[in-house]
């Protein structure tokens, strides 16, 4: 720890240098600092405390608005797991619009996390004959039914493998998440992702002031900035507090169902156990923790 | 003391030359700025205003990236028949294939840059100061490999450049075994590019066992393309004599690539075809559209079209051995090869993506400016070297010409 410290004030010194160019142009020591920020993975818990004290000051000063940033661990004894019910869903995509408000993504330009493929009934589950743009009056319509997709939060995620500089990793408790600092923007997680669920921030992210979620954790629902990729990490945010994820509370129809696979009682080993599930494009072995099956 | 001698003589070479070559400097260096205040525009707003999207992520930066890349091995990868023909000037072959090596490295380094989100992060991903995901992430290999294959290239012709410009002799032994790691190296430095996207299983489209291969294949047509025109060129403006049995040679090799570029394509086309799974709608993307979604398909063709003419233009030992239809197969292979890396590689990837859904995707003007603007420096720098190479290895400009005193004798001198 004490190597990388000095290394890290090497970096400072270098920079010093430079310092003179940055001053002129309005860069300050905070952003030096944060410029500087290493992996989150490798700070200490007291580099972490000062870290998040800042960007809770950052954001204040930001939005005019107070925020908890939390970096709350995985706890003991969880690995999360999620099913959904596809003969309930009904394509409202009620649980798109939750997840944008819960997790502070960007409204222009545009980010769900949650797309819903509306499928044909004679079909069966096929991507290729899929339509995630449908937009009729009422749903659900005729001869269809519809299949949400986000994060299935592999057991053996491809996304992490490719990342070259270690910026997104599974947590012991299975969510996968990303440090926002430390990303560089490749996208190399995004071509290798079979399942559509990383999303990139192609422009500076925009979210209405008044509607901006207070309740951060930092590896999850904090605001991004522009050309970082971001994705569901199950509401880290709520979920290590003991709360369901914001898509399953807002379901009209039940059709999501979430909890701890190590708890016997949980409902969702009951699912595992009484339905027969299914998880997407199985045969690329991705293991994913989000499991479809069919309620009636 | 001395190497910057030799910097400050190299640069004194740079800024002199005739008027057509102020005009290609000039032409260059306004392509440059055209390019530069559209990537300007990107860095101000980000990768929006790309055409690049969540369903297509990578695209043409990405593919401008592989085909550099193939022009960096190919360029190390002519020293093999160089030396299996025993071609005469050697020397000179290394030393101007290394300079393109050189030049088309730096290049792909730079696309990476352009196409980052968070190109000031870009230290992230160096080893010691960054966290490197070695072994497991493909694009640190690749990255790694570039970085090492310009180190080596960049080495051996600083060396025997500077040697020649002292009149030392160069340290041959160090150079040749240098040379022949850069082989394998070019060939490692194209498979693990191959490899990047071949370790997608989500990727069908890539996840072919062929696409190494095929990758090396179209490389050796495209590198040794732009040196069989170089070499006339220096053949015509210096003392370098290279003969015409050599560029045949590097002709007919070419077509043995094509042929075997040609029957892998072949053999993946009928896996695909014959077999008509799922993944067979990336290349009917490809190739003929999907629905209305055809924007593409002129690229695909095109890209064939000009590799076809190019393929009988270099098989018939008439038209190979004209000048005239051998230049022009030339630029039609560079140009079908440019078009398949930048284009048809990469977007049919992503198209339908892995929901399954069609996004349109062509390169948008601040793409296509970025490009220019990397492309008319990366020509820029290489009309540099390649210039201060030909001063130092056929006009004999040495250590002694910077130096004033003596200049006068030298210029009298006849040349040797």
């Amino acid at each position: 720890m004490k190597q990388n410290k000095s290394r890290r004030s090497f970096l400072k010194n270098i920079s010093l240098a430079s310092m003179a160019a940055l001053t002129a142009t309005g860069c300050n020591m905070k952003e030096l600092d944060e410029f500087f920020q290493r992996n989150f993975r490798t700070l200490s818990d007291k580099e972490k405390e000062d870290i998040i004290k800042n960007l809770e000051q950052k954001y204040k000063e930001k939005y005019n608005k107070e925020f908890q940033v939390s970096s709350q661990p995985a706890m003991e004894q969880v690995e999360f797991a999620y099913a959904l019910d596809l003969s309930r869903c009904v394509g409202c995509r009620k649980c798109v619009y939750a997840c944008v408000d819960e997790n502070n993504q960007s409204r222009s330009p545009q980010i769900h996390w949650i797309q819903v493929l509306q499928m044909e009934k004679e079909k069966g589950i096929d991507f290729a004959h899929s339509d995630v743009h449908y937009n009729p009056e009422k749903v659900p319509e005729k001869g269809h039914f519809y299949l949400p997709v986000a994060c299935q939060q592999c057991r053996t995620p491809q996304c992490t493998t490719v990342c070259p500089v270690k910026a997104t990793w599974q947590e012991p408790d299975g969510i996968v998440v990303i440090d926002y600092n430390w990303c560089i923007g490749c996208r190399y997680c995004m071509a290798a992702c079979p399942y559509g669920a990383r999303h990139f921030n192609w422009g500076e992210p925009e979210v209405p002031e008044e509607d901006l979620n207070t309740d951060l954790h930092y590896l999850g629902n904090r605001p991004r900035v522009k050309g970082v990729v971001e994705k569901c990490t199950f509401c880290i945010q709520r979920v290590r507090k003991g709360k369901y994820p914001s898509c399953v509370e807002i379901c009209p129809v039940g059709a999501r169902k979430f909890g701890n696979l190590l708890d016997p009682e949980s409902e969702i080993r009951y699912i595992l156990e009484n339905k027969r599930v299914l998880v997407l494009k199985e045969e690329l072995n991705t293991q994913p923790r989000f499991y479809y099956f069919f309620g009636v | 003391m001395n190497f910057i001698r030799f910097i400050n003589g190299s640069i004194k070479l740079i800024l002199k030359g005739s008027n057509a070559y102020y005009a290609w400097l000039f032409f260059l260096i306004a392509l440059a700025l055209w390019g530069a205040f559209g990537y300007a525009d990107q860095l101000n707003e980000g990768l929006i205003t790309t055409n690049m999207r969540d369903s297509v992520s990578w695209a043409f930066y990405i593919g401008n990236f592989t085909f550099l890349v193939g022009i960096a091995a190919a360029a190390i990868m002519l020293v093999i028949p160089a030396y299996i023909y025993n071609w005469k000037p050697i020397k000179e072959i290394v030393i101007f294939g290394e300079l393109l090596a050189v030049c088309a490295v730096i290049m792909c380094i730079a696309f990476i840059v352009v196409d980052i989100g968070n190109p000031l992060r870009f230290w992230h991903m160096l080893p010691l100061v960054g966290t490197m995901n070695f072994p497991y992430s493909m694009l640190s290999w690749d990255f790694f490999f570039l970085l090492a294959y310009l180190i080596i290239n960049l080495t051996v012709v600083t060396h025997l450049l500077y040697s020649i410009f002292y009149k030392k002799p160069y340290n041959k032994k160090m150079v040749q075994i240098i040379v022949l790691i850069s082989i394998p190296m070019a060939v490692g430095i194209h498979t693990v590019t191959a490899f990047l996207y071949n370790a997608l299983p989500a990727r069908p489209f890539w996840n072919s066992a062929l696409l190494a291969p095929r990758f090396l294949a179209s490389a050796f047509c495209s590198g040794p393309a732009i040196l069989i025109i170089l070499f006339q060129i220096l053949r015509k403006i210096t003392k370098f004599e290279i003969q015409d049995k050599a560029i045949w040679t590097i002709a007919e090799l070419m077509v043995y690539s094509m042929f075997i570029y040609l029957f892998f394509t072949i053999a993946e086309l009928f896996k695909e075809f014959y077999s008509g799974t799922e993944h067979l709608l990336y290349w009917k993307y490809l190739l003929f559209g999907i629905g209305d979604s055809k924007e593409i398909v002129p690229y695909s063709w095109s890209s064939i079209t000009m590799g076809f003419i190019a393929f009988v233009l270099f098989l018939i030992p008439k038209t190979r051995k004209n000048f005239v239809t051998l230049n022009i197969g030339a630029v039609l292979i560079y140009a079908s090869v440019y078009v398949e890396k930048g284009i048809a590689l990469i977007i049919p990837g992503f198209t339908p993506d892995v929901l399954g859904q069609i996004y349109v995707y062509t390169p948008s003007m601040t793409e296509i400016r970025t490009a220019a603007m990397i492309f008319s420096l990366g020509f820029l720098l290489f009309t540099f070297l390649v210039k201060i190479a030909i001063a130092i290895v056929f006009e004999n400009y040495r250590i002694s010409d910077i130096s004033k005193k003596e200049k006068h004798l030298i210029r009298e001198m006849p040349t040797t």
